[in-house]
Order: C-alpha cells, then structure tokens, then sequence
C-alpha cells in the first residue's frame, strides 16, 4: 500500500472493518461472529500496513502471500479487502449467497487476491510453508514474505503440526505464522477442549521462534512482524492474543459466537457499540 | 493393430519386464530436465518411489517431507501457487490414502496443478499385505472434480504419462504399481492423456483393461482366440475422463464387455466404465477386479491367481460371459 496510516487511522480502520463485519453476517443470516470480529484489528494491520500488495492487481508477482488457514473466519478478509480497494464495499452484502464471489469458506478461484482455498482446518500452514521454501530455496528471492493467519482450535490438527516440523528443518525464516489465541473453538474453550498449553514451548521446541503479543495492539502486530522478519535463522510465529467477538460487548469472550451471526436486533446494537467506540477500540478491555 | 506399435514380444516368455514405478522415476528426470518449474517431493521414500533419479539430478528441486502424507500434499499446493509444477509421491495406500481432504481442497476445489503420485498400488505389492495393497485409490481420486486420473500399462507408459503430466499442468493422479510387469509397448506406441486405445480387434467381446492388467486381457486375446472366440481389447490408461468414444464405439460393435483391474470394482474402473455404458447404451458389463475384500501376504503372482487376475482366469471368465449373455444392439 502506498502510503503508511497513523496507529490512529488503522485503528480507525479496524473499527470499520467490524462494522462490514456486522453488516455483512447480518445480511448472509449466517456465519461466523467472533473470529473474525477478534481479528480485525491484525487484518487492518496486514492489508493497511505490513503486507507488501496492491488491490488492483492481485496476482502483482512480488506481492506477499497471505494464507488464511482458518477460512471460516474469511469475513474479515472480505471486509479488509474491500476497505483497501479490492472490491466495491457493497459487494460485502452478498456473503454466503448464489453466484457470490465471497463463498462462506474462502475460494481463490473465486476471488482474486485470495490465494488459497480454505476451510477444512490444518492446512494453511503447509501451503505457505511450501509457498515459502520456493521464495528460499527454488527462486532464491528475498524480501518477499509468506504470511498465515491461524486459528488456535485449528491447531489439533496433525497436519499443522507436520508442517511445523517441515519449517523449522528448513528454516524458513520467510514465512511468518500469526495465530488468532482467542482461546475458544466450537465445543468451548481450547483448554477444556484439547488443551494447547505450554503452546510457546510447543513452538520453540519445533525451531521456532516465538512471539506473544496483544492481538489488538496494532502497534504491538506491526512491530511483531517487522521482528519476524529479522530473524533470519528461523521461521517465526505470533501468537496474537485476541478477545473472540472484540468490540461488541455482548459477544466477546462468548464461545456461542463462534459459529453465530446476528440477528437485526443485535447487529444494530453491535453497530451502535462499534460506531461509539471509533477511534478508542484500543484500550477499551485492557 | 500395428499402428499402436506394440512389441512383437506378447506372449512370448523373453518379453522384457520392468516395475511400471520404474518408468516414472525416469519420465520425472527428463521432465526435470526439459522444464524448471517441475519440482518433486517425497514422504521418506525416494528409492522405491523412483524419485531419486530426480533428486540425483535436480537435487534443489526435490522436497524430503518425511512421513507426512498430509503435509506432503499441501507443501506441493504452496509450491504450485508459486508457479511450480509438483509431483508429490508416496505409497498409495497413504497418499491419497492418507490425505484425500487435502487433496480435494488445496488441489482440486484450488485448481491447483500437482501430481498426485500412488506408488505400490494394487494386490500385487504381495507380503507388505493388506494394509499396504491400496484398492480403492481409483475410487478416491476419480470422484474428485478438476482431477485427471492415469494408469499407465507398463514403464514406457509410465514415462510418457509422467511427460504428460508435467507439460499438461493439471491436477492429477498417476498410479503406479510396485512388480515388473511386462513392457508391452514401444516407443512408437501413442499416449496421450485422455485417449484410450484398441490394442487387438474383436468382434464377440470387448476386454476393457487399466494398468498392468492390460497385458494379461492381450494374453487372454490370444487364448480365446484359439477356442474361436474374437475378443477386441481396450488398454484405457486415462481413467478420468474417459475416453468415452473409443471405448464406446468399440462396445458397440461387440455388443458385451469385461473390466479388469488391479483395484476395488466398486467405484473403480469397472465402476466407471458401467457409469459410462448405463448412460450411453446399457448392455451386459462383467467387472473383474477385486470385489469388496481387502488383500492378504503372499507373493505377486500367489496374490493375482487368488484374485482371478491372470489371463486364464480372465479367459475363464470371458468365455462363461459369452456363454450366458447375448450380445446387445446386434
């Protein structure tokens, strides 16, 4: 993006990627809230700041990659794709619908710009991981980046544990691992679910290295990044502390909002909240 | 027909036998050679997958997954979306055994070009036994939309499809088998993805074969044709998509027809071929092949007669078809 935004308008921007979020489960009657909601602040980060990309031409041969492994929490994605230019905001409203470019779970064929196709969990990490071992090892091009948002639930699947170990042996240090830690998958909480803790130690003992960081610290997200892409010797990971449902009240650290949309009723308060917080969304639970 | 240019060894005990494995591994390295962005990964089995010709060669191109189907898969569709043309191998009783999400979603519903390489497939793999006989990877991969689906006949077969492959860029599945079998093309002999091809002409029967098992409806050819019974055979390496003309402008001039395969009938090649006939022209289809069992140890050839695979039992049976079914649309 041409351009740095102020910490201030990316919080701004985060503010109005929530609201499309809103909106746009409101209109599809179904989806997921929380995820994507808990994610906006790091995609306002990514698409308004760090990613090297340019919406008008999406398949721009030295843009990053970013794999969303956890498709389902993809309205973000739409959300931030249309705020920074990709598509029209109103073709937001046709989420989950016929003929609609923007599947419920994410399709590259569909929507330029997408890169993978994803929903079924666990394997974002390997694409951009083999993404990553072609930058390195097949092109030899440096300063282009392999960036993948995970979920934490999703990481029960074996197979982002095998691509854990294919990174760290070899030492893909151009991709760049950002997990959404908002503690809850569909049955409840991670730990009561299939607990993932000591997951620092997980990480770092597969060659990683590790971050922790306030996942809706957009200063704290960016500067996370810029750390990940110093480390030369190891592929790094970010585990971005987030609130599931962030910046509505009614739906944050609710596990039942994982897989829920709102209804009008609660997608007008949910918008009022979002529309009185402008501008302060960082600080508001910290 | 002499235009397939087949050897003029059928038949004979001296024709030349070699692993239909084998002839990959050597179509990967010249397509290595011809093309950068064909790039080759494997789940710790580099020697018997014949991938190590590849490696040897172009060792920057090659990828050790170790023993991980899943990621094996899915690091090949990164390595795609970067332009590359992938070819990710493993035995296939795990890959696509293992890993058939995967493969669905980051290959075939991305349009993703990676060969999906089954080596060690079908009862012949012998005292490994049955978890690693893979039968029902026809099955698996041919249900899959976007996906080509080959089974070459012998090693040189194998080479060309491998060739094939790698210049088509598609999304595909190559099946290999483990034994030697016999070479029963040339050089000369065509192939391309696709086609299907009449290998002998006929006129009371049509013998469909897939992979190794063609050789043995050309040796029962030859068999029934000294009880006075001309069969014509169909060698139908692209099971996916079928040639559906060849195949069925053949049946229609013999009016019957019988499947072989080294694999599950069920949603296998039989299955195809009769989702092939009942929509086009319903007529009396025998499928041989295995029939809802899985396999056991035992030798290759132990394994083949048990399961009926051998001409003599192909023949057998083709001569009990005729006997009780008339020939259709005459």
């Amino acid at each position: 993006m041409s351009g740095k935004q102020s910490i201030t308008q990316l919080n701004q921007k985060a503010v109005e990627i929530r609201r499309s979020i809103i909106k746009m489960l409101e209109e599809a009657g179904s989806g997921h809230s929380a995820g994507p909601l808990g994610l906006a602040d790091i995609f306002a980060a990514l698409y308004f700041d760090i990613l090297k990309h340019d919406p008008k031409k999406p398949e721009w041969d030295e843009r990053d990659m970013l794999v969303l492994s956890n498709g389902h929490t993809v309205p973000v994605r739409y959300a931030a794709m249309a705020h920074a230019g990709y598509f029209d905001l109103a073709e937001l409203q046709t989420l989950r619908k016929f003929g609609s470019r923007l599947q419920g779970h994410p399709e590259r064929t569909k929507l330029p710009g997408m890169e993978t196709t994803s929903g079924p969990l666990g394997s974002g990490l390997s694409q951009a991981a083999g993404m990553a071992y072609s930058l390195k090892f097949i092109d030899q091009i440096d300063q282009r980046w392999a960036y993948v948002v995970m979920g934490d639930g999703e990481l029960n699947e074996g197979n982002i544990w095998e691509a854990a170990m294919f990174a760290g042996k070899y030492k893909l240090h151009n991709l760049i691992g950002i997990i959404d830690r908002n503690n809850i998958q569909i049955d409840g909480n991670t730990e009561d679910v299939m607990p993932l803790e000591n997951l620092r130690g997980k990480w770092e003992s597969f060659g990683w290295h590790v971050q922790e960081i306030d996942g809706h610290n957009i200063e704290s997200i960016i500067d996370a990044c810029s750390m990940a892409r110093a480390i030369v010797e190891k592929p790094s990971v970010i585990i971005a502390h987030t609130i599931p449902g962030k910046g509505v009240d009614f739906m944050e650290y609710d596990y039942h909002w994982h897989g829920a949309p709102p209804n009008s009723a609660q997608a007008k308060q949910a918008l009022h909240e979002l529309r009185t917080m402008k501008g302060k969304v960082r600080g508001e639970h910290e | 027909m002499s235009e397939m240019h087949l050897t003029s060894k059928v038949g004979h005990d001296d024709i030349k036998s070699e692993p239909i494995r084998k002839g990959f591994g050597v179509g990967l390295k010249k397509a290595g050679d011809a093309d950068e962005s064909v790039v080759a990964l494997c789940a710790d089995l580099t020697d018997s997958t014949q991938m190590s010709l590849f490696r040897d060669a172009h060792s920057s191109r090659f990828v050790q997954i170790g023993v991980a189907e899943q990621n094996l898969v899915t690091v090949a569709a990164g390595l795609s979306a970067m332009g590359k043309m992938p070819f990710a191998s493993s035995y296939a009783a795990f890959n696509p055994g293992r890993n058939w999400e995967q493969i669905r979603t980051t290959i075939c519903l991305n349009e993703r070009p990676v060969c999906v390489v089954g080596s060690h497939a079908g009862i012949s793999v012998g005292p490994d036994g049955a978890t690693h006989q893979m039968l029902e990877d026809i099955a698996l991969m041919r249900v899959l939309p976007n996906m080509t689906v080959i089974v070459p006949g012998d090693s040189l077969e194998a080479e060309k499809a491998t060739l094939a492959l790698a210049e088509k860029k598609l999304p595909s599945y190559l099946r290999l088998a483990r034994e030697a079998t016999p070479v029963f093309t040339t050089e000369n002999t065509p192939f391309e993805i696709g086609k299907a091809y009449v290998l002998h002409q006929g006129t009371d029967l049509t013998l469909l074969g897939t992979g190794a098992m063609t050789y043995q409806c050309l040796i029962a050819a030859k068999q029934l044709a000294e009880h006075g019974i001309s069969v014509e055979v169909v060698h139908v390496p692209t099971i996916k998509p079928l040639d559906d003309k060849t195949i069925m402008t053949s049946l229609k001039k013999t009016g019957r027809g019988i499947t072989v395969e080294e694999a599950q009938v069920a949603g296998g090649f039989g299955g195809a071929i009769s989702e092939l006939v009942t929509s086009q022209l319903p007529m009396p289809l025998e499928r041989i092949g295995i029939e809802d069992q899985f396999g056991e140890s035992g030798t290759p050839t132990e394994l083949l007669e048990h399961f009926g695979l051998t001409a003599p039992h192909i023949a057998k049976k083709a001569q009990d078809f005729i006997a009780k079914m008339p020939q259709y649309h005459r």
